[in-house]
């Protein structure tokens, strides 16, 4: 789809030509951290009790499930596909782990593998589907969307809440650390699920094999790179990301409801783009999704200080921030344009 | 067709055009649909006229089914060209907004230039944002998946922003006419949606139109060395999208007699791609069918109408769209039809068009 109407356009000026293009990849990301440090500098300045490290850290406590699975969207991302069943099968393991503790009274211990074990599952199958039957992926996990959304409301169309003491206690649980700063222990799960994708993604074969997919199929193909493993792989780890932020969420919800996480895939999308991954894939960085994670969370956090502004305000202000970053990556690209 | 062995004869060769017809699918699939209705429903068929309308369950469906059919109708000649626009929803929920807007706040709600006012408001800005999209796509030449996906992210907000964050009612007789009103008898909305359909028909197949569409759709690159102006083209498609999209969230909201920034056509776009697929135009690009397109919606909404006749909750509709989008695409993957015809022993290849064949063909590159 790229390469068709990329093709019609004119290819657009580059003001910075002469940036190396290892330099020019990394703008948008210089950008979102400058950005992040400004906006905390300004709330600072306009509110009191902006500045505080609590502050910053009920950022990754309000908003540790969204970075789990927007690190599952970078995978994707990174090989130029996109998920958008991500927001549903979120829904879908709270609902999941909520019915199953409540209603079927089994303990949470055996409840999470099995959530785990059907997030990697039915994303394993649609990269199956993507990669097997070459249909687009936007299509596939688009009925992946449907499905999963439909499922939840097959177990359950109204709110599970979760009274199970296990559960409860475990969400409940706040870590202290020096000078009475706290985090939760979803805070934890996240932010170790990002250091490892750091890791696989930057230090082992399937991380290169996954940039070199986005780069270049057919390039990696001929290379002798295993594409299908990895594009199976890549959704595999999309799903489960999904179903460990479902379970984060359920966490912090402390209830399962289909409605949960309306729109969370454009949420983890949109904090992929600003952390400066290439929608074509190929280029990226997942330590720059958590920093788009953490501006996301930022302008919740001016909405909620502010208190005169509506709850409107935050999609506006995303969907300007998408705008002004993609035609940053339009402007800076990041990779010759598919024209060539 | 038949079950004697094919004869030289009228009737073998209708049913051989019959068999390669494209429309055959969803024409097939939607009489089943509505059979099936009649099995739960013995009265579901029955039109009557009541008061001088027509009411029935038939009616019903293709009154609900308007909107779907003109977002759907737009959405085809983006795909034509390989696009995808996401942010029909969004623009739904502005168009309504803002016409619903206009019409309660202004100081009075019931006359004729009151409504021509908000409708032409409606449509202009559905212009500027088609406008945005195109201009994204073909002038910076971001992914159409991409550039749709900021107005579906930001649209919404805007949308609640013109009405307050408050559902926004009216009560205007000209404007309940758009979406909920009767002429010699027809719903309105049906009679506009068929208006809508019929032109865009007549504009992209009797003119060159729809073949210009379809070369930039199959092969852009080739397209524009034959010196076809595809930036202006793509432009065009995406705010056609944004005016049909605007359209419906008139009649949307004109039935309803409210603009809910919410959920105003919620998840219209899914189920618009879904009608352009189910429909038989291909996501790749360079052909389409708007007689599909306008059997896909239907199918769509005899869907939705027949899961509320069951008795099933509503919500596990999705679960069947789920179900009806892996399938069609299947059926529509050239890899799975290689596959499973050559499982079946079968040889021959069907015969395809030129245009069929356009995905497999090698892009010419510039």
């Amino acid at each position: 789809m790229s390469t068709g109407t990329a093709g019609t356009a004119a290819r657009p000026t580059r003001p910075f030509a002469t940036v190396s293009p290892r330099t020019r990849t990394r703008v948008p990301l210089l950008v979102t951290a400058v950005l992040l440090v400004a906006m905390f500098t300004v709330g600072s300045v306009r509110y009191e009790g902006f500045l505080s490290a609590q502050v910053g850290l009920n950022l990754l406590i309000d908003n540790g499930f969204l970075l789990v699975v927007a690190v599952g969207a970078t995978f994707v991302v990174l090989t130029g596909g996109i998920d958008l069943s991500v927001g549903s099968m979120v829904a879908l393991s709270t609902v999941l782990t909520a019915w199953l503790v409540e209603s079927q009274g089994r303990p949470l211990a055996a409840v999470v593998p099995l959530v785990l074990l059907v997030g990697a599952a039915s994303g394993a199958l649609m990269g199956w589907i993507i990669h097997t039957f070459e249909i687009q992926p936007f299509v596939v996990t688009l009925a992946g969307m449907f499905l999963a959304r439909g499922l939840c409301y097959t177990i359950s169309t109204e709110s599970v809440t979760i009274t199970d003491p296990t559960t409860v206690a475990l969400a409940q649980t706040r870590l202290y650390g020096p000078g009475g700063l706290f985090v939760s222990i979803p805070v934890v799960v996240a932010l170790a699920v990002l250091v490892l994708a750091f890791v696989v993604l930057h230090h082992t074969r399937f991380g290169r094999t996954v940039y070199a997919l986005g780069g270049n199929e057919s390039s990696a193909r001929l290379m002798g790179l295993p594409v299908g493993t990895t594009k199976i792989a890549v959704y595999a780890v999309s799903g489960l990301c999904s179903a460990l932020g479902g379970l984060l969420l359920t966490l912090y919800m402390l209830s399962g409801y289909a409605l949960h996480a309306m729109g969370m895939e454009l949420d983890a999308i949109a904090a992929t783009v600003i952390g400066g991954t290439l929608l074509t894939g190929g280029s990226g960085f997942v330590l720059g999704t958590a920093l788009g994670v953490l501006v996301l969370g930022m302008i919740q956090t001016f909405v909620n200080f502010q208190g005169t502004l509506s709850s409107w305000w935050t999609r506006i202000v995303i969907g300007a921030l998408l705008l002004v970053f993609i035609v940053l990556q339009r402007l800076m690209g990041g990779r010759r344009p598919a024209a060539g | 067709m038949t079950h004697q062995p094919p004869r030289p004869g009228p009737v073998a060769a209708i049913g051989r055009r019959l068999g390669g017809h494209h429309l055959l699918w969803p024409t097939l699939t939607l009489l089943a649909l509505l059979l099936g209705n009649v099995a739960f429903q013995h009265d579901f068929f029955s039109v009557r006229v009541r008061d001088g309308h027509l009411y029935g369950s038939l009616v019903d469906i293709l009154q609900f089914g308007a909107p779907l059919t003109l977002v759907a109708l737009g959405m085809t000649l983006v795909i034509a060209t390989r696009g995808i626009d996401l942010s029909v929803g969004a623009t739904v929920a502005i168009a309504a907004a803002l016409a619903c807007g206009h019409i309660s706040t202004s100081a009075r709600p019931g006359s004729v230039t009151t409504v021509l006012t908000a409708v032409a408001l409606a449509l202009g800005v559905a212009v500027v944002l088609g406008l945005a999209n195109g201009l994204l796509v073909s002038g910076l030449g971001v992914q159409p998946i991409v550039a749709t996906l900021i107005l579906m992210v930001a649209g919404r907000g805007v949308a609640q922003l013109i009405t307050g964050g408050q559902i926004v009612t009216v009560t205007s007789a000209p404007y309940k006419m758009i979406g909920g009103g009767y002429w010699l008898t027809f719903p309105f909305a049906v009679l506009l949606a068929t208006a809508l359909v019929v032109l865009t028909a007549l504009l992209t197949r009797r003119t060159a139109l729809g073949l210009l569409i379809e070369s930039v759709g199959g092969n852009p690159a080739a397209s524009r060395l034959v010196g076809i102006r595809a930036g202006g083209l793509l432009a065009l498609v995406y705010v056609f999208s944004a005016l049909c999209a605007a359209v419906a969230g008139l009649m949307i909201s004109s039935n309803v007699s409210s603009a809910d920034g919410n959920n105003a056509g919620l998840w219209i776009e899914l189920d618009a791609i879904l009608a352009v697929v189910v429909g038989g135009t291909a996501l790749t690009g360079g052909r389409f069918s708007i007689g599909g397109t306008v059997l896909g919606a239907l199918i769509i909404q005899t869907l939705s109408t027949t899961v509320y006749t069951l008795g099933v909750p509503p919500e596990t509709t999705l679960v069947f769209k789920a179900f009806v989008v892996v399938v069609v695409c299947l059926v529509q993957s050239p890899v799975f039809r290689a596959k499973v015809l050559r499982r079946r022993g079968r040889t021959t290849p069907r015969p395809r068009s030129t245009a069929d064949a356009a995905p497999h063909q090698q892009e010419v590159r510039a």
